[in-house]
Protein backbone atom coordinates (compact mmCIF):
# COMPACT_ATOMS: atom_id res chain seq x y z
CA UNK A 1 0.00 0.00 0.00
CA UNK A 2 2.54 1.99 1.20
CA UNK A 3 4.66 1.68 -2.61
CA UNK A 4 1.08 2.01 -4.29
CA UNK A 5 0.72 5.61 -2.48
CA UNK A 6 4.51 6.33 -2.74
CA UNK A 7 4.28 6.01 -6.85
CA UNK A 8 1.03 7.93 -7.18
CA UNK A 9 3.02 10.46 -5.42
CA UNK A 10 6.03 10.18 -7.74
CA UNK A 11 3.71 10.23 -10.67
CA UNK A 12 1.44 13.41 -10.02
CA UNK A 13 4.73 14.91 -9.14
CA UNK A 14 5.92 13.90 -12.63
CA UNK A 15 2.53 15.58 -14.03
CA UNK A 16 2.93 18.44 -11.98
CA UNK A 17 6.50 19.10 -12.79
CA UNK A 18 5.63 18.82 -16.58
CA UNK A 19 2.49 21.49 -16.28
CA UNK A 20 5.44 24.02 -14.63
CA UNK A 21 7.63 23.66 -17.43
CA UNK A 22 5.14 24.20 -20.26
CA UNK A 23 3.70 27.36 -17.92
CA UNK A 24 7.62 28.31 -17.65
CA UNK A 25 8.59 27.68 -21.32
CA UNK A 26 5.13 30.10 -22.03
CA UNK A 27 5.99 33.20 -19.74
CA UNK A 28 9.84 32.50 -21.45
CA UNK A 29 8.49 33.24 -24.81
CA UNK A 30 5.70 35.49 -24.10
CA UNK A 31 8.52 37.77 -22.09
CA UNK A 32 10.52 37.57 -25.92
CA UNK A 33 7.77 39.15 -27.50
CA UNK A 34 7.70 41.58 -24.76
CA UNK A 35 10.79 42.62 -24.35
CA UNK A 36 11.78 41.98 -28.54
CA UNK A 37 9.55 45.26 -29.34
CA UNK A 38 10.97 47.65 -26.13
CA UNK A 39 13.55 49.75 -26.07
CA UNK A 40 16.53 49.44 -26.09
CA UNK A 41 17.54 47.55 -29.14
CA UNK A 42 20.72 45.78 -29.12
CA UNK A 43 21.35 46.34 -33.23
CA UNK A 44 24.91 45.66 -32.82
CA UNK A 45 24.50 42.82 -30.63
CA UNK A 46 21.95 41.51 -33.02
CA UNK A 47 24.94 41.81 -35.67
CA UNK A 48 27.42 40.09 -33.86
CA UNK A 49 25.51 36.85 -32.89
CA UNK A 50 24.30 36.65 -36.90
CA UNK A 51 27.36 36.85 -37.36
CA UNK A 52 28.14 33.78 -35.06
CA UNK A 53 25.19 31.83 -36.13
CA UNK A 54 25.78 32.77 -40.25
CA UNK A 55 28.82 33.02 -40.96
CA UNK A 56 30.74 30.27 -38.81
CA UNK A 57 27.96 27.48 -40.09
CA UNK A 58 28.58 28.57 -43.23
CA UNK A 59 31.03 25.90 -44.49
CA UNK A 60 28.82 23.23 -42.65
CA UNK A 61 25.94 24.07 -44.89
CA UNK A 62 28.04 24.64 -47.76
CA UNK A 63 29.43 20.76 -47.65
CA UNK A 64 26.14 19.45 -46.15
CA UNK A 65 24.16 20.92 -48.86
CA UNK A 66 26.07 19.71 -51.74
CA UNK A 67 26.56 16.16 -50.69
CA UNK A 68 22.41 16.30 -49.53
CA UNK A 69 21.75 17.24 -53.81
CA UNK A 70 24.44 15.14 -54.77
CA UNK A 71 22.70 12.14 -52.92
CA UNK A 72 19.02 12.52 -53.78
CA UNK A 73 20.13 12.84 -56.97
CA UNK A 74 22.18 9.47 -57.36
CA UNK A 75 18.76 7.82 -55.33
CA UNK A 76 16.40 9.51 -57.43
CA UNK A 77 17.69 8.37 -60.82
CA UNK A 78 17.55 4.83 -61.28
CA UNK A 79 13.78 4.88 -60.34
CA UNK A 80 12.79 7.95 -62.65
CA UNK A 81 14.76 5.91 -65.68
CA UNK A 82 12.81 2.82 -64.85
CA UNK A 83 9.49 4.80 -65.64
CA UNK A 84 11.54 6.67 -68.60
CA UNK A 85 11.18 9.98 -66.80
CA UNK A 86 14.73 10.92 -66.35
CA UNK A 87 13.81 13.89 -67.66
CA UNK A 88 11.61 15.49 -64.89
CA UNK A 89 14.98 14.42 -62.33
CA UNK A 90 15.86 18.47 -62.25
CA UNK A 91 12.01 19.36 -61.78
CA UNK A 92 11.72 16.59 -58.69
CA UNK A 93 15.28 17.98 -57.02
CA UNK A 94 13.99 21.51 -57.54
CA UNK A 95 10.80 20.69 -55.58
CA UNK A 96 12.16 18.23 -52.74
CA UNK A 97 15.09 20.74 -52.13
CA UNK A 98 13.40 23.75 -52.22
CA UNK A 99 10.51 22.86 -50.26
CA UNK A 100 11.51 20.11 -47.85
CA UNK A 101 15.24 19.23 -47.80
CA UNK A 102 16.82 22.74 -47.99
CA UNK A 103 15.37 24.01 -44.73
CA UNK A 104 15.23 21.02 -42.92
CA UNK A 105 19.00 20.08 -43.51
CA UNK A 106 19.74 23.54 -42.47
CA UNK A 107 17.34 23.55 -39.25
CA UNK A 108 18.97 20.42 -37.90
CA UNK A 109 22.43 21.39 -38.42
CA UNK A 110 21.73 24.82 -36.74
CA UNK A 111 19.98 23.28 -34.15
CA UNK A 112 22.86 20.88 -33.58
CA UNK A 113 25.61 24.09 -33.87
CA UNK A 114 23.93 26.73 -32.90
CA UNK A 115 21.52 25.09 -30.66
CA UNK A 116 24.26 23.24 -28.42
CA UNK A 117 26.21 26.78 -28.19
CA UNK A 118 23.36 29.02 -27.03
CA UNK A 119 22.36 26.41 -24.80
CA UNK A 120 26.25 25.68 -23.59
CA UNK A 121 26.87 29.39 -23.31
CA UNK A 122 23.86 30.99 -21.46
CA UNK A 123 23.97 27.88 -19.36
CA UNK A 124 27.52 28.20 -18.34
CA UNK A 125 26.67 32.53 -17.82
CA UNK A 126 24.41 31.41 -15.69
CA UNK A 127 25.70 28.93 -13.22
CA UNK A 128 28.67 31.21 -12.78
CA UNK A 129 26.65 33.93 -12.10
CA UNK A 130 27.14 36.32 -14.83
CA UNK A 131 24.17 37.01 -15.53
CA UNK A 132 23.17 37.97 -12.06
CA UNK A 133 26.09 39.80 -12.46
CA UNK A 134 24.31 41.62 -15.37
CA UNK A 135 21.34 42.01 -13.60
CA UNK A 136 23.10 43.53 -9.95
CA UNK A 137 24.68 46.36 -13.29
CA UNK A 138 21.00 47.36 -14.27
CA UNK A 139 21.55 45.30 -17.61
CA UNK A 140 18.62 43.11 -18.28
CA UNK A 141 20.04 40.38 -19.31
CA UNK A 142 16.81 38.43 -20.94
CA UNK A 143 16.91 41.63 -23.22
CA UNK A 144 20.55 41.80 -23.86
CA UNK A 145 21.19 37.56 -23.96
CA UNK A 146 18.05 35.90 -24.95
CA UNK A 147 16.18 38.34 -27.18
CA UNK A 148 19.53 39.51 -29.44
CA UNK A 149 20.24 35.65 -30.00
CA UNK A 150 16.56 34.70 -30.75
CA UNK A 151 16.73 37.52 -33.35
CA UNK A 152 19.59 36.63 -34.60
CA UNK A 153 18.75 32.87 -35.13
CA UNK A 154 15.45 33.72 -36.70
CA UNK A 155 16.87 36.33 -39.64
CA UNK A 156 19.99 34.19 -40.51
CA UNK A 157 18.38 30.74 -40.54
CA UNK A 158 16.19 31.66 -43.69
CA UNK A 159 19.10 33.06 -45.02
CA UNK A 160 21.41 30.36 -44.88
CA UNK A 161 18.13 27.65 -46.06
CA UNK A 162 17.59 29.52 -49.44
CA UNK A 163 21.51 29.21 -49.52
CA UNK A 164 21.98 25.61 -48.82
CA UNK A 165 18.83 25.11 -51.35
CA UNK A 166 20.98 27.16 -53.78
CA UNK A 167 23.87 25.21 -52.91
CA UNK A 168 22.00 21.89 -52.87
CA UNK A 169 20.69 22.28 -56.52
CA UNK A 170 24.36 22.62 -57.70
CA UNK A 171 25.21 19.42 -55.92
CA UNK A 172 22.51 17.85 -57.75
CA UNK A 173 23.88 19.58 -60.91
CA UNK A 174 27.20 18.36 -60.72
CA UNK A 175 25.68 15.07 -60.59
CA UNK A 176 23.41 15.07 -63.71
CA UNK A 177 26.35 16.89 -65.71
CA UNK A 178 28.16 13.42 -65.20
CA UNK A 179 25.50 11.55 -66.56
CA UNK A 180 24.44 13.64 -69.37
CA UNK A 181 25.18 17.17 -70.85
CA UNK A 182 23.18 19.36 -69.51
CA UNK A 183 24.42 23.30 -68.81
CA UNK A 184 24.04 24.88 -65.13
CA UNK A 185 21.16 27.28 -66.69
CA UNK A 186 18.81 24.84 -68.23
CA UNK A 187 19.21 22.88 -65.29
CA UNK A 188 18.71 25.94 -62.66
CA UNK A 189 15.68 26.69 -65.16
CA UNK A 190 14.15 23.16 -65.19
CA UNK A 191 14.43 23.10 -61.50
CA UNK A 192 12.44 26.20 -61.01
CA UNK A 193 10.07 25.58 -63.22
CA UNK A 194 8.04 23.41 -61.24
CA UNK A 195 8.52 25.89 -58.42
CA UNK A 196 5.95 27.73 -57.53
CA UNK A 197 5.78 31.18 -55.50
CA UNK A 198 3.58 29.29 -52.84
CA UNK A 199 6.82 26.96 -52.41
CA UNK A 200 9.45 29.81 -51.84
CA UNK A 201 6.99 31.30 -49.52
CA UNK A 202 6.30 28.35 -47.64
CA UNK A 203 10.13 27.48 -47.39
CA UNK A 204 11.14 31.18 -45.99
CA UNK A 205 8.15 30.68 -43.13
CA UNK A 206 9.45 27.32 -42.53
CA UNK A 207 12.98 28.17 -41.95
CA UNK A 208 11.88 31.38 -39.70
CA UNK A 209 10.15 29.37 -37.70
CA UNK A 210 12.77 26.90 -37.14
CA UNK A 211 15.01 29.83 -36.63
CA UNK A 212 13.25 31.20 -33.89
CA UNK A 213 12.32 27.90 -32.33
CA UNK A 214 16.79 27.32 -32.71
CA UNK A 215 16.85 30.33 -30.85
CA UNK A 216 14.52 30.10 -27.80
CA UNK A 217 14.91 26.43 -27.10
CA UNK A 218 18.64 27.08 -26.86
CA UNK A 219 18.05 30.23 -24.81
CA UNK A 220 15.28 28.83 -22.55
CA UNK A 221 17.31 25.92 -21.50
CA UNK A 222 20.60 27.57 -20.82
CA UNK A 223 18.78 30.62 -18.84
CA UNK A 224 16.85 27.75 -16.61
CA UNK A 225 20.16 25.40 -16.72
CA UNK A 226 20.94 24.40 -12.37
CA UNK A 227 23.02 21.90 -10.97
CA UNK A 228 26.91 23.74 -11.83
CA UNK A 229 29.18 22.28 -15.27
CA UNK A 230 26.49 18.88 -15.00
CA UNK A 231 23.61 21.27 -15.94
CA UNK A 232 25.44 23.15 -18.67
CA UNK A 233 25.72 19.74 -20.49
CA UNK A 234 22.35 18.94 -20.00
CA UNK A 235 20.96 22.44 -21.14
CA UNK A 236 23.19 21.95 -24.42
CA UNK A 237 21.96 18.23 -24.89
CA UNK A 238 17.97 19.31 -24.27
CA UNK A 239 19.02 22.44 -26.51
CA UNK A 240 19.54 19.88 -29.58
CA UNK A 241 16.88 17.20 -29.18
CA UNK A 242 14.04 19.84 -27.78
CA UNK A 243 14.48 22.02 -30.91
CA UNK A 244 15.03 19.06 -33.61
CA UNK A 245 12.07 17.18 -32.07
CA UNK A 246 10.01 20.66 -32.40
CA UNK A 247 11.38 21.40 -36.16
CA UNK A 248 10.00 17.93 -37.22
CA UNK A 249 6.27 18.72 -35.12
CA UNK A 250 6.72 21.96 -36.93
CA UNK A 251 7.39 20.42 -40.77
CA UNK A 252 4.53 18.12 -40.22
CA UNK A 253 2.03 20.96 -39.59
CA UNK A 254 3.00 23.34 -42.15
CA UNK A 255 3.28 21.00 -44.56
CA UNK A 256 -0.55 20.77 -43.79
CA UNK A 257 -0.87 23.62 -43.76
CA UNK A 258 0.83 24.51 -46.91
CA UNK A 259 -1.14 21.90 -48.78
CA UNK A 260 -4.17 22.98 -47.11
CA UNK A 261 -3.78 26.14 -49.20
CA UNK A 262 -2.01 24.63 -52.25
CA UNK A 263 -5.31 22.84 -53.01
CA UNK A 264 -7.68 25.21 -51.20
CA UNK B 1 42.27 54.49 11.42
CA UNK B 2 39.49 52.95 13.12
CA UNK B 3 38.60 56.36 14.86
CA UNK B 4 39.34 57.66 11.15
CA UNK B 5 36.47 55.21 9.82
CA UNK B 6 33.78 55.75 12.84
CA UNK B 7 34.30 59.45 12.05
CA UNK B 8 32.79 58.91 8.21
CA UNK B 9 29.57 56.52 9.77
CA UNK B 10 26.59 58.81 10.23
CA UNK B 11 24.41 56.72 12.70
CA UNK B 12 21.42 58.30 12.44
CA UNK B 13 20.88 57.61 8.80
CA UNK B 14 20.33 53.90 8.03
CA UNK B 15 20.97 53.50 4.31
CA UNK B 16 19.75 49.59 4.45
CA UNK B 17 17.34 49.06 6.88
CA UNK B 18 15.22 45.32 7.43
CA UNK B 19 12.45 43.79 9.64
CA UNK B 20 11.13 40.99 9.97
CA UNK B 21 12.46 39.38 7.15
CA UNK B 22 11.98 35.76 6.29
CA UNK B 23 13.05 33.27 3.08
CA UNK B 24 12.83 29.62 3.08
CA UNK B 25 13.17 27.83 0.05
CA UNK B 26 11.01 24.84 -0.58
CA UNK B 27 10.89 23.04 3.59
CA UNK B 28 14.02 24.61 4.25
CA UNK B 29 13.73 28.20 6.36
CA UNK B 30 17.20 30.09 5.67
CA UNK B 31 16.35 33.77 7.16
CA UNK B 32 14.02 33.23 10.10
CA UNK B 33 13.04 36.75 11.34
CA UNK B 34 15.83 39.15 10.23
CA UNK B 35 16.84 42.74 12.21
CA UNK B 36 19.11 45.01 10.47
CA UNK B 37 20.30 48.41 9.85
CA UNK B 38 23.28 49.26 7.89
CA UNK B 39 24.10 53.17 8.35
CA UNK B 40 25.71 55.82 6.02
CA UNK B 41 29.50 55.01 5.92
CA UNK B 42 29.81 52.39 7.67
CA UNK B 43 31.14 48.45 6.85
CA UNK B 44 29.66 45.75 8.56
CA UNK B 45 30.93 42.03 8.21
CA UNK B 46 28.02 39.59 8.19
CA UNK B 47 29.57 36.19 9.80
CA UNK B 48 27.97 32.68 9.54
CA UNK B 49 29.01 29.19 8.65
CA UNK B 50 28.24 28.07 5.42
CA UNK B 51 23.99 27.58 4.59
CA UNK B 52 23.16 30.03 7.18
CA UNK B 53 21.69 32.48 4.78
CA UNK B 54 24.32 35.10 4.20
CA UNK B 55 24.57 35.27 0.22
CA UNK B 56 20.73 34.81 0.36
CA UNK B 57 20.62 38.13 2.29
CA UNK B 58 22.58 40.33 0.12
CA UNK B 59 20.80 39.14 -2.37
CA UNK B 60 17.33 39.93 -1.19
CA UNK B 61 18.77 43.40 -0.44
CA UNK B 62 19.98 43.80 -4.42
CA UNK B 63 16.63 41.84 -5.40
CA UNK B 64 17.93 38.86 -7.36
CA UNK B 65 15.69 37.18 -4.22
CA UNK B 66 12.25 38.58 -3.11
CA UNK B 67 11.75 37.44 0.95
CA UNK B 68 8.83 35.97 1.72
CA UNK B 69 8.27 37.96 4.64
CA UNK B 70 9.46 41.15 5.92
CA UNK B 71 10.46 44.40 4.61
CA UNK B 72 13.71 45.71 2.93
CA UNK B 73 14.01 49.45 2.64
CA UNK B 74 17.65 50.12 1.18
CA UNK B 75 18.22 54.47 0.36
CA UNK B 76 14.42 54.72 1.49
CA UNK B 77 13.01 52.71 -1.36
CA UNK B 78 11.05 48.97 -0.66
CA UNK B 79 13.17 47.18 -3.24
CA UNK B 80 10.29 44.05 -3.43
CA UNK B 81 7.72 46.62 -4.29
CA UNK B 82 9.81 47.98 -6.93
CA UNK B 83 9.03 47.91 -10.40
CA UNK B 84 11.37 47.01 -13.29
CA UNK B 85 12.85 49.88 -13.76
CA UNK B 86 12.90 51.85 -10.78
CA UNK B 87 14.57 48.65 -9.42
CA UNK B 88 17.51 49.36 -12.06
CA UNK B 89 17.72 52.95 -11.34
CA UNK B 90 18.70 51.92 -7.59
CA UNK B 91 21.10 48.91 -8.47
CA UNK B 92 23.03 52.04 -10.34
CA UNK B 93 23.80 53.02 -6.64
CA UNK B 94 24.27 49.64 -4.95
CA UNK B 95 27.84 47.71 -6.26
CA UNK B 96 27.99 43.65 -5.91
CA UNK B 97 30.73 41.90 -5.34
CA UNK B 98 30.38 37.64 -6.27
CA UNK B 99 32.46 35.10 -4.39
CA UNK B 100 33.47 34.13 -7.76
CA UNK B 101 34.05 37.38 -8.98
CA UNK B 102 31.53 36.47 -12.05
CA UNK B 103 33.50 38.60 -14.70
CA UNK B 104 32.25 37.83 -17.93
CA UNK B 105 34.74 35.10 -19.41
CA UNK B 106 34.09 36.31 -23.54
CA UNK B 107 34.96 39.71 -22.60
CA UNK B 108 38.85 41.13 -21.64
CA UNK B 109 38.95 43.38 -18.87
CA UNK B 110 38.71 46.56 -20.40
CA UNK B 111 36.01 45.30 -21.89
CA UNK B 112 34.65 43.73 -18.44
CA UNK B 113 34.77 47.31 -16.74
CA UNK B 114 33.20 49.37 -19.53
CA UNK B 115 30.10 47.16 -20.43
CA UNK B 116 28.22 48.77 -17.28
CA UNK B 117 29.08 51.83 -18.21
CA UNK B 118 28.06 52.01 -21.43
CA UNK B 119 25.05 50.36 -21.49
CA UNK B 120 23.45 52.62 -18.59
CA UNK B 121 25.16 55.77 -19.65
CA UNK B 122 24.52 56.60 -22.97
CA UNK B 123 26.49 58.90 -25.46
CA UNK B 124 29.94 58.56 -23.22
CA UNK B 125 33.07 59.28 -25.95
CA UNK B 126 35.31 56.26 -26.33
CA UNK B 127 38.15 58.24 -24.13
CA UNK B 128 35.38 59.03 -21.07
CA UNK B 129 35.13 55.32 -20.87
CA UNK B 130 38.51 54.77 -21.08
CA UNK B 131 39.83 57.45 -18.61
CA UNK B 132 36.87 55.63 -16.29
CA UNK B 133 38.14 52.39 -16.23
CA UNK B 134 41.65 53.41 -15.99
CA UNK B 135 40.31 55.28 -12.81
CA UNK B 136 39.00 52.27 -11.35
CA UNK B 137 42.21 49.74 -12.21
CA UNK B 138 44.21 52.11 -10.55
CA UNK B 139 41.80 51.92 -7.62
CA UNK B 140 42.63 48.45 -7.47
CA UNK B 141 46.12 47.93 -8.70
CA UNK B 142 46.00 46.37 -11.69
CA UNK B 143 46.41 48.70 -14.47
CA UNK B 144 48.46 46.39 -16.76
CA UNK B 145 45.88 43.94 -17.01
CA UNK B 146 43.42 46.22 -19.19
CA UNK B 147 44.07 43.53 -22.45
CA UNK B 148 43.96 40.67 -20.62
CA UNK B 149 40.85 37.88 -20.16
CA UNK B 150 39.57 36.70 -16.83
CA UNK B 151 41.17 33.07 -17.64
CA UNK B 152 44.42 34.69 -17.69
CA UNK B 153 44.17 36.17 -14.01
CA UNK B 154 44.53 34.78 -10.36
CA UNK B 155 41.86 34.32 -7.81
CA UNK B 156 42.98 37.32 -6.14
CA UNK B 157 43.03 39.90 -9.11
CA UNK B 158 39.35 38.10 -10.26
CA UNK B 159 38.41 39.53 -6.86
CA UNK B 160 39.88 43.04 -7.75
CA UNK B 161 38.64 43.32 -10.84
CA UNK B 162 35.16 42.33 -9.80
CA UNK B 163 34.96 44.77 -7.62
CA UNK B 164 36.32 47.66 -9.94
CA UNK B 165 33.26 46.21 -11.90
CA UNK B 166 31.39 47.78 -9.33
CA UNK B 167 32.95 50.66 -8.93
CA UNK B 168 33.27 52.06 -12.30
CA UNK B 169 29.19 53.36 -11.14
CA UNK B 170 30.33 55.11 -8.44
CA UNK B 171 27.90 53.08 -5.92
CA UNK B 172 26.67 53.99 -2.27
CA UNK B 173 26.56 50.80 -0.89
CA UNK B 174 28.66 48.04 -1.59
CA UNK B 175 27.72 44.29 -1.05
CA UNK B 176 30.62 41.64 -0.68
CA UNK B 177 30.37 38.16 -1.28
CA UNK B 178 32.64 36.34 0.81
CA UNK B 179 35.87 38.62 -0.72
CA UNK B 180 38.76 36.80 0.83
CA UNK B 181 37.46 33.05 -0.04
CA UNK B 182 40.07 30.53 -1.53
CA UNK B 183 42.60 33.16 -1.16
CA UNK B 184 45.99 32.93 0.53
CA UNK B 185 46.51 34.94 3.47
CA UNK B 186 48.52 37.22 1.82
CA UNK B 187 45.98 38.18 -0.68
CA UNK B 188 43.21 37.92 2.00
CA UNK B 189 45.16 40.77 3.18
CA UNK B 190 45.37 42.88 0.03
CA UNK B 191 41.74 42.38 -0.47
CA UNK B 192 41.17 43.47 3.13
CA UNK B 193 42.62 46.50 2.55
CA UNK B 194 41.16 47.12 -0.88
CA UNK B 195 37.90 47.17 1.45
CA UNK B 196 38.62 49.64 3.64
CA UNK B 197 40.31 51.69 0.82
CA UNK B 198 37.26 51.78 -0.98
CA UNK B 199 35.25 52.47 1.96
CA UNK B 200 37.62 55.78 2.54
CA UNK B 201 37.67 56.97 -1.24
CA UNK B 202 34.16 56.19 -2.55
CA UNK B 203 32.49 56.79 0.88
CA UNK B 204 30.79 54.15 0.60
CA UNK B 205 28.46 51.66 2.99
CA UNK B 206 29.29 48.66 3.02
CA UNK B 207 28.16 44.51 4.16
CA UNK B 208 30.74 41.73 3.88
CA UNK B 209 29.94 38.64 3.87
CA UNK B 210 32.45 36.42 4.99
CA UNK B 211 33.47 33.32 7.52
CA UNK B 212 36.65 35.03 7.79
CA UNK B 213 37.53 36.22 11.31
CA UNK B 214 40.34 38.16 9.69
CA UNK B 215 38.66 39.88 7.52
CA UNK B 216 35.34 40.45 9.41
CA UNK B 217 37.80 42.00 12.23
CA UNK B 218 39.63 44.55 9.99
CA UNK B 219 36.93 45.36 7.36
CA UNK B 220 34.12 45.32 9.82
CA UNK B 221 33.11 48.84 11.85
CA UNK B 222 30.52 46.52 13.31
CA UNK B 223 30.19 42.77 13.09
CA UNK B 224 27.38 40.48 13.10
CA UNK B 225 26.73 36.84 13.82
CA UNK B 226 23.98 35.12 11.97
CA UNK B 227 23.26 31.63 13.70
CA UNK B 228 20.20 29.57 12.43
CA UNK B 229 18.23 32.00 10.58
CA UNK B 230 18.75 34.99 13.04
CA UNK B 231 21.64 37.73 14.17
CA UNK B 232 22.67 36.22 17.40
CA UNK B 233 24.64 39.47 17.97
CA UNK B 234 25.95 42.77 15.90
CA UNK B 235 28.51 44.96 17.77
CA UNK B 236 32.01 45.29 17.79
CA UNK B 237 33.77 42.01 17.19
CA UNK B 238 35.22 41.57 20.29
CA UNK B 239 31.48 42.10 21.94
CA UNK B 240 30.40 39.84 19.57
CA UNK B 241 33.18 36.66 20.44
CA UNK B 242 32.30 37.62 24.22
CA UNK B 243 30.16 35.32 24.53
CA UNK B 244 29.71 31.64 26.44
CA UNK B 245 27.62 30.53 23.20
CA UNK B 246 29.01 27.16 22.25
CA UNK B 247 28.35 27.46 18.62
CA UNK B 248 29.78 30.98 18.18
CA UNK B 249 33.23 29.97 20.49
CA UNK B 250 33.60 26.72 18.60
CA UNK B 251 33.04 29.56 15.06
CA UNK B 252 35.83 31.41 16.43
CA UNK B 253 38.06 28.73 17.49
CA UNK B 254 38.01 26.96 14.52
CA UNK B 255 38.86 29.70 12.48
CA UNK B 256 41.68 30.96 14.42
CA UNK B 257 43.41 27.57 14.54
CA UNK B 258 42.63 27.14 10.71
Amino acid sequence: MATFTNRKYIFSKGIDQYFIGVKSAYSFVALFFKEAFKRPFHFREVLNQSFEVGLKSLPLITLTGFIVGVVFTKQSRPSLEDFGAASWLPSLIGIAIVRALGPLVTALICAGKVGSSIGAELGSMKVSEQIDAMEVSAINPFKYLVVTRVLATTITIPVLAMYCSCVGLYGSYVNVHAEETTSLVTFYQSAFSSISFLDIFTSVAKAIIYGFTIGIVGAYKGFNATQGTRGVGKAANQAVVLSMFLIFLEELVIVQVANWIRYF
Amino acid sequence: MEELKNHIINYNEAVISISGLYKSFGDLDVLKGIDFELFKGENVAILGKSGTGKSVLIKIIIGLLKPDKGEVIVLGKHVDKLERKELDTLRLRIGFSFQNSALYDSMNVYQNLAFPLTMNIKNLSKNQVKNEVEEVLEAVGLEDKINQLPSDLSGGQRKRIGIARTLILKPEIMLYDEPTSGLDPVTSEEIIELINDVQEKYNTSSIIITHDLTCAKNTGNRTAMLLDGRFFKIGTFDEVFDTEDEQVKGFYNYNFIQ
